[in-house]
């Protein structure tokens, strides 16, 4: 029992509530990361699954095409579950603001407050409809109950929308004047829609939709590989790999995009991203390598590569990693390492965006049905790897967004050591918290691959089911 | 009067989530106290049947509340996490498993897995009450002073006010969960089972009653202010929820399930209403007030505008809700395409 012990062992020094060990501020971080990387892929799936499930069920209603209907329905139950676990991971983020970044909540909670207050109306609005869209399948008529649905996109993407605003404003903070240490003059719509908030939304909205897309889309690709090949299955794979396949070129404009708002206005953390340890001119792109002591070794260099990409002339200066002292510098190979596994996997969705595609237009031409073709079981085998390898794309990017800040928990402004709870026993937290996750991780994995492997669809995809058996 | 208007709306979110995810964790209560697998069914069919559709935005006044904190009252917020983080890190964790478990009872098919999902379930609905409670006591009774985690770790919540709070909290909560459940089960034609929480209704509001009472020698030892406050300025509302408190038990008994529950929500609505209007002005007693707690005007303002916006959206959304479920139900035969 690691926790107890830990947590006798904190409260034996229960007097010392001054400032945080780096033992608890280190716990501190881990649960804050461990949880907000726990919450981002269901999160996701909540923001993309409605949209799937509206399309099956739009496309089912529209065509009467039994198994696209069925397919919404097993969507609808996935949703069910996930939305629910969604909902209370995010709670628990909510508390952790506070609990484990009394600091920053303290002093900066008003400057931030606005969207998260917008983000909670338009998480009451998914909540309520998510209720009726599960739970009324069959109470409403087919038309209405699919307009039921539409508030759950829209209030989803919403969501997202403003708690990234948050979260830029950490990269960018605006809307405030320190005075004496004191924040004074708050604007809290400047604060929200700072120079970050375009480019970090946009991404992270393309991001939820891509990963629910390849997610979904993977499940199916390894059921036909096992040979299902039936009309629900075809469906349950395309339509999301045409979803996902749609947006991921324009992730990759919108990544571009993001990087050169970090050349212009977070050049520290750029810098840390391409391994940039001088300002200067010509520089290199180095792909992969180890942070060294004067700069990225062993990695693969393109000359004046990133001096290319920032500016499109080999001779743009870019800002190296030089314009902070050494203490203030973030940990350059994680951060490294992160983007160019996410600029990989980037380029690998699009490639299978480009191969779909192609398909598509030479069966068009030929008239076989677009899984026919030879090389499908290379497509679907790839499409499967799709779905983890875009959680590793998601779960990289957030790492460099959030890595590349540091030591700031509000860029230039508030560092993460001077926000964190002084209280002791942070650590026990981390353990609890760890144990709890664990649990809910493999209970949700396993219900849901129940469901995928489920028997008759009860007619509500929540309700009905509980009056077939005793609930206990 | 801005300042007022932030946190008067914020109490109303705390009294709507009391009201409903209170009545919904009373539920889970009842979950727990209905009996094995056979005996308990119908119970728990009613329940899960009442709070499926809607715990989920019920649970979003708790975080509505978090919200209105933290961007309007900030310097409240940090205090009480940080000296409060145990009781509320466990809270928090009973959060999650009360909600995941219901999710995942309802998606299984086995009987142990539904016995697991459902113990979780309905543990973590006595839990979580419980320590919310505890927070309340610990706030109310002086505990937690301004700053970051500057109170006792251990007692700003395992004390006297804070163990009233959390058992009155655990009482109220399956109070008003029996309270509803008996127009659920009417509506779903059992007659029985309505009898059943209308005695267990009964039981838990004198219990409240009870506890309250002797509550108050608690609170006079133990919380002086908050006891001056509530047998002076907010004796009113102590009254008003004593009398529809009581008013409530009458209209179960005579079977008048659908204003029982108003009765009864109007008592526990009071009870933080009194406890709201005892405190006034202090926010943390002895050391934040409300107006140093309160946010730049810009900032409520924005706030403000923002809910009102909002609320020309949530009302009729919620309207459509609980009117979509709280209907008897009759699924329409035609609409049902595929098996």
């Amino acid at each position: 029992m690691p926790a107890v012990t830990a947590a006798l062992g904190s409260w034996r020094v229960l007097a010392s509530a001054g400032a945080a060990t780096q033992g608890d501020l280190s716990a501190a971080r881990a649960q804050m990361g461990f949880s907000l990387a726990w919450h981002i892929i269901v999160a996701c799936l909540g923001v993309g699954l409605p949209a799937l499930t509206l399309l099956a069920e739009w496309l089912g209603v529209r065509r009467d095409d039994p198994a696209l209907k069925l397919l919404a329905r097993r969507w609808a139950r996935a949703m069910g579950v996930l939305f629910a676990v969604g909902a209370v991971s995010g709670t628990i983020l909510s508390f952790e603001m506070g609990l484990l970044w009394p600091g920053l909540m303290g002093r900066f909670g008003q400057v931030i407050g606005l969207p998260f207050a917008l983000e909670g109306i338009a998480f009451f609005i998914e909540a309520i409809f998510l209720g009726i869209y599960l739970y009324a399948w069959d109470r409403l008529p087919p038309r209405r109950h699919l307009l039921t649905g539409i508030p759950i996109v829209i209030a989803g993407t919403a969501s997202a929308f403003f708690v990234v605003c948050a979260n830029a404003w950490m990269n960018q903070p605006r809307g405030f004047t320190l005075r004496d240490g004191k924040v004074v003059h708050v604007d809290p719509w400047a604060a929200m829609f700072n120079p970050a908030s375009p480019p970090q939304t946009v991404h992270m909205i393309l991001a939820a939709f891509i990963v629910a897309s390849f997610l979904t889309a993977s499940v199916y690709a390894v059921a036909m590989l096992r040979g299902r090949r039936d009309a629900y299955h075809r469906a349950g794979f395309a339509i999301p790999f045409a979803l996902g396949a749609v947006a991921a070129p324009f992730q990759i404009l919108v990544g571009d995009w993001a990087a050169r708002f970090l050349s212009d206005y977070q050049p520290v953390k750029l810098a840390a991203i391409e391994g940039v340890y001088r300002t200067g001119s010509h520089v290199p792109l180095t792909i992969g390598g180890v942070a060294g002591k004067d700069g990225l070794e062993y990695g693969l260099r393109v000359p004046d590569g990133l001096s290319l990409l920032v500016g499109y002339r080999s001779d743009t200066v870019v800002k190296g990693l030089d314009q902070v002292p050494r203490s203030q510098w973030p940990a350059v190979t994680g951060v490294h390492w992160a983007f160019d596994l996410m600029v990989a996997i980037g380029f690998f969705l699009l490639a299978l965006g480009v191969w779909l595609l192609l398909a598509w237009w030479l069966t068009r031409r030929s008239g076989d049905g677009l899984l026919d073709r030879r090389g499908t079981r290379l497509l679907l085998a790839l499409v499967a790897l799709a779905g983890p390898a875009s959680v590793v794309a998601l779960e990289s990017g957030w790492s460099v967004t959030e890595l590349g800040r540091q030591p700031w928990i509000v860029y230039g402004v508030m560092s993460v050591r001077d926000a964190v709870n002084p209280a002791p026993g942070l650590m026990t937290g981390l353990w609890l918290v760890l144990v709890v996750y664990a649990a809910m991780t493999v209970a949700t994995v396993y219900v849901l691959r129940r469901l995928a492997r489920g028997t008759a669809i009860p007619v509500a995809p929540q309700e009905a089911d509980v009056r077939d058996y005793p609930v206990v | 009067m801005l300042i007022d208007t932030a946190l008067a709306v914020m109490w109303v979110g705390l009294t709507c989530y009391a009201l409903f995810a209170g009545a919904d964790f009373g539920a889970g209560v009842w979950d727990l106290l209905a009996g094995g697998a056979a005996r308990g069914a119908r119970q728990r069919r009613v329940i899960e049947h009442a709070i499926g559709p809607i715990w989920e935005a019920n649970h979003v006044w708790l975080i509505f509340v978090i919200v209105m904190l933290w961007a309007c009252f900030s310097p409240l917020f940090a205090a009480v996490m940080s000296t409060l983080y145990v009781p509320l890190t466990l809270a928090a964790l009973g959060i999650i498993a009360r909600g995941a478990a219901f999710a995942f009872r309802k998606a299984s098919t086995e009987l142990w897995q539904q016995r697991l999902f459902g113990a979780c379930f309905a543990v973590s609905s006595l839990v979580t009450p419980f320590f919310l409670g505890a927070v309340a006591g610990g706030v109310a009774s002086g505990r937690v002073p301004a700053g970051l985690a500057e109170g006792n770790v251990l007692t700003s919540w395992l004390n006297p006010t804070s163990m009233l709070g959390g058992v009155l909290a655990v009482l109220t909560c399956a109070h008003l969960a029996a309270v509803y459940l008996c127009a659920d089960a009417a509506r779903e034609s059992d007659a029985e089972l309505a009898r059943g929480f209308a005695r267990r209704a009964v039981v838990t509001g004198v219990a409240s009653g009870a506890v309250a009472l002797a509550g108050t020698a608690v609170l006079h030892a133990d919380a002086p202010e908050l006891f001056h406050g509530l047998t002076h300025r907010a004796l009113p509302l102590v009254v008003l929820s004593a009398v529809s408190g009581v008013t409530g038990l009458g209209l179960l008994i005579t079977r008048h399930y659908l204003a029982a529950r108003a009765a009864a929500a109007l008592a526990v609505a009071a009870i933080l209403w009194s406890w709201g209007a005892a405190q006034y002005p202090a926010m943390l007693v002895g050391s934040l007030t409300v107006g140093q707690a309160a946010s730049q005007p810009a900032v409520l303002s924005a706030c403000l505008i923002s809910l009102a916006c909002g609320a020309v959206l949530l009302i009729p959304s919620l309207w459509l809700l609980y009117g979509t479920f709280q209907r008897a139900d009759t699924p329409k035969p035609g609409h049902q395409s595929v098996r």
